[in-house]
């Protein structure tokens, strides 16, 4: 099947509110809830970040320099990163925005670039890791709403995933209590975690990461909540998010051979002009270029 | 049939300060012990890849006979894995590991003269009937029975919770409520069961007037200790300490905040005196802010030093006799061990002491750890700075004076945040001495008759 067009209903890019919303949560964490997160190291990983993005969109001659997402990738993987050495979260920046222009499947990249960043550091280094525990109740209602209001805004076309992705997960969650005997309260619990949010509505929702059809995504938010809940609570590792997501990666590429379907693009421009008056609809055939 | 308390985790244990000599500064500072938490239980967990050695205390005070404890382990444990440990190095850890009171004497002013500093650690340390064939009868397995030092110990496997509920329970184990539930959850996540009681016998034999630490090593990815049935039988929170002893680095919890206890400030001197008093308080207070719901990081630190040092650090042999095996075995056994001095070789272990108030509601699930890479030190510290007293009257000695109050008012306001102690109380209690009184405002004398 050919690819055909995408309707953007996008009223803004929603990268900017993703943006903000990264920005807000990043200076919570720090100055509320402790996040072992130094500003040198913060302003490490957006400088590495923002010149990865800029040299590898010059040597692979992108028509423009997009900031948006790798400052995306940079506030995530400053929210999750946990080290005491600036090379870690350096090198960490570097490899999840370079991961975007090298590890690509039929003109698309499939790893999410702060997953892989994670995952890479967490593989090759004992001095990195990712805190799971540390986000409070309170931070964690303030984010939920500040994420279902990223959806609610943008509209954005590629939310499916998001939604499958808790469904599943909140199905598995709750089904294992039930199997076990547990108390409602643990599921919960288990649920009300900062990074299960960044999780699911920054990374899983990647759309250029995420297969191209409805059905696709939806399968691929099926297998990762099957796999993190088997690594978590079979397996008994920590952070089987991020590893579940970087198996399942490797399937992106089958589940579009098997599922064909529309290459997302993000929005090129935005202007006031644009977020006022008009739902832009860009129409695109699949260009495979990564922003 | 004699009801036995079932101690999940929560024996009942004082938590004392205790004296110890501070080889840091040389001079030793004498205390009364004092009660500082209840039903407080500590626990070392030894973590290498999926290898755990754990360590309870058991600080039970009651009738022996009436001491049980049922703990959920991950794996069947053989004889060998199972091992009476030595209660006064757990003790030496706490000593070790303890938030401590730091002294500093003001300089004269006027003149260069010596500092001291001391510091001191406030501690928070703290008939089987067998019948194989009705515990088969009732799906439940009695894997193995071992009788190690004082304690008779059985290894369970169940297939249903209410087998094993009533097996427990006519075997004289008294249940707390719902306990069938939280059983039948352990059960189907493929747990064993780790019962203990005191071999009365065994127990006079060897002489001890209190119970020693049963320790269990195993491998297993599961990084955690059960505290939901510890949570089903308590009047109100359960303390409990985890000392985490890693070749890598910190250990945190993975599903609740593990948060800093505040450190580092300045405190009225007359806290001296009233260190176990400030930190329990201090604790009781950070916990509500928290909303009940954290994990105190209290101590991370490289096991090869201190700086301040409460008590020294742990000797390859203690360290040994703690289950880290990673550590050269170049020692003998030995009785109960002393405070020896460290020795001089590195060795690679990092230790964390948790602290944590919990009950069903605010900790519904099990406690789940990582160890991390981070080697960062951490200390509770609090800091008392003598002023100096001395008669001279140089100018740099007015201006130091005239200072003071204000230093005062810091201290005061920095305990009262900590505490939720009222402020004006602590006030009352700091001794201003020849510090000047303010002067007075220049409004005050404008219309004064």
């Amino acid at each position: 099947m050919p690819p055909n067009s995408l309707k953007s209903t996008g009223r803004c890019d929603p990268r900017l509110y993703q943006i903000t919303v990264l920005t807000v949560l990043l200076i919570y964490g720090v100055f509320r809830l402790d996040f072992d997160v130094r500003t040198v190291q913060v302003l490490v990983i957006l400088a590495v970040v923002i010149i990865t993005q800029y040299v590898c969109s010059r040597v692979v001659k992108l028509p423009r320099f997009d900031i948006r997402s790798p400052l995306i990738s940079g506030l995530s993987l400053c929210l999750l990163l946990r080290t005491n050495s600036l090379l870690i979260a350096g090198v960490a920046g570097l490899v999840a925005v370079a991961s975007k222009f090298i590890l690509r499947w039929n003109g698309k990249h499939f790893f999410n670039p702060t997953n892989f960043g994670l995952i890479v550091m967490l593989i090759l280094t004992e001095g990195a890791w990712v805190s799971p525990g540390q986000w409070g109740s309170v931070a964690f209602f303030g984010f939920l709403l500040a994420c279902i209001g990223g959806l609610v805004v943008n509209r954005a076309t590629r939310s499916d995933v998001t939604y499958a992705f808790l469904a599943s997960y909140i199905v598995l969650l709750f089904g294992r209590a039930f199997w076990l005997g547990d108390p409602v309260s643990i599921p919960v619990h288990q649920l009300q975690n900062g990074a299960f949010l960044i999780f699911a509505f920054f990374m899983i929702s990647d759309p250029k990461t995420t297969p191209d059809s409805r059905p696709g995504r939806i399968l691929f938010a099926f297998l990762v909540a099957s796999g993190a809940v088997g690594i978590q609570y079979g397996l008994y590792r920590t952070n089987a998010l991020l590893w579940s997501l970087a198996v399942f990666a490797f399937l992106v590429p089958v589940i579009d051979y098997l599922t064909p379907g529309i290459r997302y693009q993000w929005q090129q421009r935005f202007s006031l002009n644009e977020f006022l008056i008009s739902n832009t609809d860009v129409r695109t055939a699949a260009t495979g270029r990564s922003t | 049939m004699r009801g036995m308390i079932v101690k999940l985790f929560t024996a009942t244990c004082l938590i004392a300060l205790t004296n110890t000599g501070f080889s840091f500064c040389g001079f030793y500072v004498a205390k009364a012990d004092t009660k500082l938490f209840n039903k407080a239980s500590q626990v070392v967990l030894v973590r290498d890849e999926d290898r755990t050695v754990l360590t309870m205390a058991n600080d039970f005070s009651g009738d022996l006979k009436e001491f049980a404890i049922v703990i959920p382990v991950p794996t069947f444990l053989e004889r060998e894995q199972i091992h009476i440990g030595d209660k006064a190095i757990i003790e030496h850890l706490d000593a070790y590991s303890a938030p401590r009171l730091v002294e500093y004497f003001d300089e004269d002013p006027c003149r260069v003269t010596r500092y001291m500093e001391m510091n001191m650690m406030k501690s928070a340390g703290a008939k089987r009937q067998r019948d194989d064939a009705k515990a088969a009868s009732l799906g439940v397995t009695i894997e193995a029975e071992y009788t190690i030092g004082e304690y008779d110990i059985l290894i369970l496997s169940a297939k249903q919770s209410d087998g094993l509920q009533t097996w427990l329970v006519d075997s004289g184990y008294k249940m707390p409520k719902g306990a069938e539930k939280v059983l039948g959850s352990y059960i189907k996540q493929k747990m064993r069961f780790f019962v203990a009681k005191v071999n009365l016998t065994e127990q006079s034999k060897l002489g001890y007037t209190f119970l020693r630490p049963i320790q269990v090593a195993y491998e297993s990815p599961k990084f955690m200790l059960p505290i939901r049935l510890g949570t089903l039988n308590a009047d109100g929170a359960q303390e409990l300490y985890v000392y985490a002893l890693t070749r890598k680095g910190r250990v945190e919890t993975t599903n609740y905040r593990t948060v800093k206890l505040p450190t580092g400030m300045d405190l009225p001197i007359y806290i001296k005196n009233d260190f176990g008093d400030f930190y329990r308080d201090m604790f009781a207070e950070q916990v509500k802010r928290e909303n009940n719901s954290v994990v105190f990081l209290e101590y991370a630190w490289d096991m090869n030093w201190c700086d301040p040092c409460a008590a020294d650090p742990l000797s390859e042999k203690e360290l040994r006799e703690l289950g880290v095996f990673w550590i050269s075995d170049g020692t003998q056994k030995g009785g109960p061990g002393k405070l020896r001095a460290p020795p001089t070789a590195a060795r690679d272990v990092f230790v964390t002491r948790l602290h944590v108030r919990y009950d069903a509601d605010r900790f519904p699930e099990d406690l789940f750890f990582q160890v991390t890479g981070d080697r960062q030190n951490f200390q509770g510290r609090y800091v008392l700075r003598h002023p100096w007293k001395g008669d001279e009257d140089c100018d740099e000695a007015v201006r130091y004076r005239e200072g003071l109050r204000d230093r005062f008012e810091r201290e005061a306001k920095q305990l009262a945040n900590l505490t939720g102690w009222d402020i004006n109380e602590i006030r009352g209690k700091i001794d201003f001495g020849r510090v000047p009184e303010p002067p007075e405002p220049w409004w005050r004398k404008l219309w004064r008759r």
